[in-house]
């Protein structure tokens, strides 16, 4: 469980242009969500999850760490970043080792581990991401832009973190590389219960997987909710530069004609049953 | 502490020395340099300083800009002045002491030499301080060039100049980055010796690499789609000499016949 309390964050101090990255953010992040973090690029999304495992430090205000502030004196950063995984944004850009299986070794070996726990750590991390022993000594700078992104979590993964958070891992993929590695994170999630926390500014991407929903803008919580309450505010989402999944649209000029639609209609899946039953139920 | 080096840097304001073209200062810069070479005297050094606290004036940089670049420096100038007090020989013995010797012309020879290492530095960051890096690599390629006659790629070399230049802010922000990166898997860059921390600098310096060359050839490929080839190319905003221009010119004209006349009194 991860707690924010009244996080401010601005940057650029003593000189003239001072930027208010975070505006009192609160948020609550408790243990087996899978949280979609959405904002226009600017929002602070970013900068957000940053604070969340230490690597940026909030101008005031805490976060607690299953009950302990993370600034607190003697606070190990280096066990919550064990703990709270971050993959940045094109993360296959971090790669340097000679070989996938060394380089996803890398985190383990920083935590202190034993040659043994490393190795095993390692092979089921890249299990997880469905990278299997043929891969092990290949060079990472020889993979397809899907593969090393693969490796780039897979270094992340083997630190067995509890919380996941993932930097906009789809951007610059194509969308079988997209869907692959969404599908991965929600396997992720499914059968290790681990905190998600999936960062994009497509609502596509997040609709069909989260639970939760937290919209940023301008370093502030716009909303924060279940994935068809904060669908249900797509005019204002419009106004965010957002946009709510394109199959919101279709549900609302339906309705708008006088179709009996739900308008809590978040996935195509449950569109096309939706418009079945009110046309006939046909096939 | 990478914020704290101002050599190269662009100060923006509006001011008389901003306004100059980058031809006049690049060489005004020069003469400067050269002047702090001829004076070997008092009277020289005070010339030489009342002209760059002109220059400063002038600038509208804030004088605490240009010393923040100097505290980059205090090392260099540190070791050159103490090798001054304690290398030179001379008569007028001040202090003798084990194998430390120091003498009078000593300590003079250090301070004429850091206060010319002072003025050079303050000199030439002045004159990235108030030229931004186009207007100088600008400059250099007009009023260099003369040289192409003789076969050197100036406008080549101008590009190269402006592209590295660009590329150091990028650098920055992608070193940070990757560092950030790093850190969030484990890796720790504050503790252990020496050897430990440049073995630390691998993760960071390996996808630095990579990055760098991977930008350079997209930005090559990028000016080959545009036909880029180098050579003759006209410029939207030429360079043209201004009525100011010939006045600074004159004034680092008188300013440098007056540095000669003082050497040689």
């Amino acid at each position: 469980m991860i707690e924010l309390k009244n996080i401010n964050y601005t940057y650029g101090g003593g000189t003239t242009q001072q930027i208010h990255a975070l505006k009192d953010v609160s948020l609550q992040i408790p243990d087996g969500q899978f949280i979609g973090l959405i904002g226009h690029t600017g929002s602070g999304k970013s900068t957000l999850i940053q604070h969340l495992n230490g690597l940026v430090k909030a101008t005031s205000g805490d976060i607690l760490y299953n009950g302990q502030s993370i600034y607190a004196e003697g606070f190990s950063m280096k066990g919550l970043r064990s703990k709270v995984g971050l993959v940045f944004q094109y993360p296959e850009h971090q790669l340097f080792e000679t070989d996938v299986f060394t380089d996803v070794c890398f985190g383990p070996k920083n935590l202190g581990l034993d040659a043994e726990e490393i190795r095993a750590r390692a092979r089921e991390a890249l299990d997880l991401v469905g990278l299997d022993e043929s891969y092990d000594k290949v060079s990472p700078f020889e993979l397809s832009g899907g593969q090393k992104r693969r490796v780039a979590i897979a270094g992340v993964l083997a630190m067995k973190p509890d919380v996941l958070i993932l930097d906009e891992p789809t951007a610059g993929l194509d969308p079988k590389g997209r869907d692959e590695i969404l599908d991965q994170v929600a396997k992720l999630h499914r059968e290790r219960g681990i905190t998600v926390v999936l960062v994009s500014h497509s609502m596509e991407d997040v609709a069909k997987y989260v639970d939760r929903i937290i919209v940023m803008n301008h370093g502030q919580v716009a909303f924060d909710g279940v994935p068809k309450e904060v669908f249900r505010h797509y005019q204002e989402l419009e106004t965010m530069g957002l946009a709510a999944p394109q199959v919101t649209y279709i549900v609302q000029a339906l309705r708008a004609k006088g179709f009996p639609i739900g308008e809590d209609i978040t996935t195509v899946e449950e569109a096309k049953a939706a418009i079945l039953q009110v046309v006939g139920g046909k096939r | 502490m990478i914020r704290d080096i101002t050599i190269g840097q662009y100060y923006p304001a509006d001011s008389l020395l901003h306004r100059l073209d980058p031809r006049v200062k690049l060489l005004g810069t020069l003469v400067f340099i050269v002047s702090l070479f001829i004076a070997d005297s008092w009277l020289g050094y005070v010339l030489a300083a009342a002209f760059l606290a002109l220059m400063i004036r002038l600038s509208n940089v804030p004088l605490k800009f240009m010393l923040r670049g100097l505290k980059a420096v205090m090392i260099l100038l540190l070791i050159s002045v103490g090798f001054n007090i304690f290398l030179t020989d001379g008569e007028h013995v001040l202090l003798e002491f084990w194998i430390i010797k120091i003498t009078w012309e000593g300590v003079k020879q250090a301070l004429f030499m850091g206060t010319r290492l002072i003025f050079l530095i303050m000199g030439s960051s002045l004159m990235t301080l108030t030229t931004t890096p186009n207007q100088l690599t600008d400059g250099l390629e007009t009023g260099l060039g003369f040289l192409k006659k003789i076969h050197v790629p100036i406008h080549e070399i101008a590009m190269m100049m402006s592209i590295a230049l660009r590329f150091i802010p990028i650098l920055i922000e992608e070193t940070d980055k990757i560092m950030k990166a790093q850190m969030a898997r484990g890796a720790d860059f504050e503790t252990g010796g020496l050897i430990q921390k440049a073995k630390a600098l691998v993760p960071i310096l390996v996808p630095l690499f990579i990055s760098s060359f991977r930008r350079a050839t997209d930005l090559a490929m990028a000016m080959e789609a545009r036909c880029y080839n180098g050579g003759d190319r006209t410029k939207m905003k030429p360079l043209k000499y201004e009525t100011r221009d010939y006045i600074t010119y004159v004034v680092f004209a008188i300013y440098l016949a007056l540095m000669i006349l003082v050497g040689r009194l």
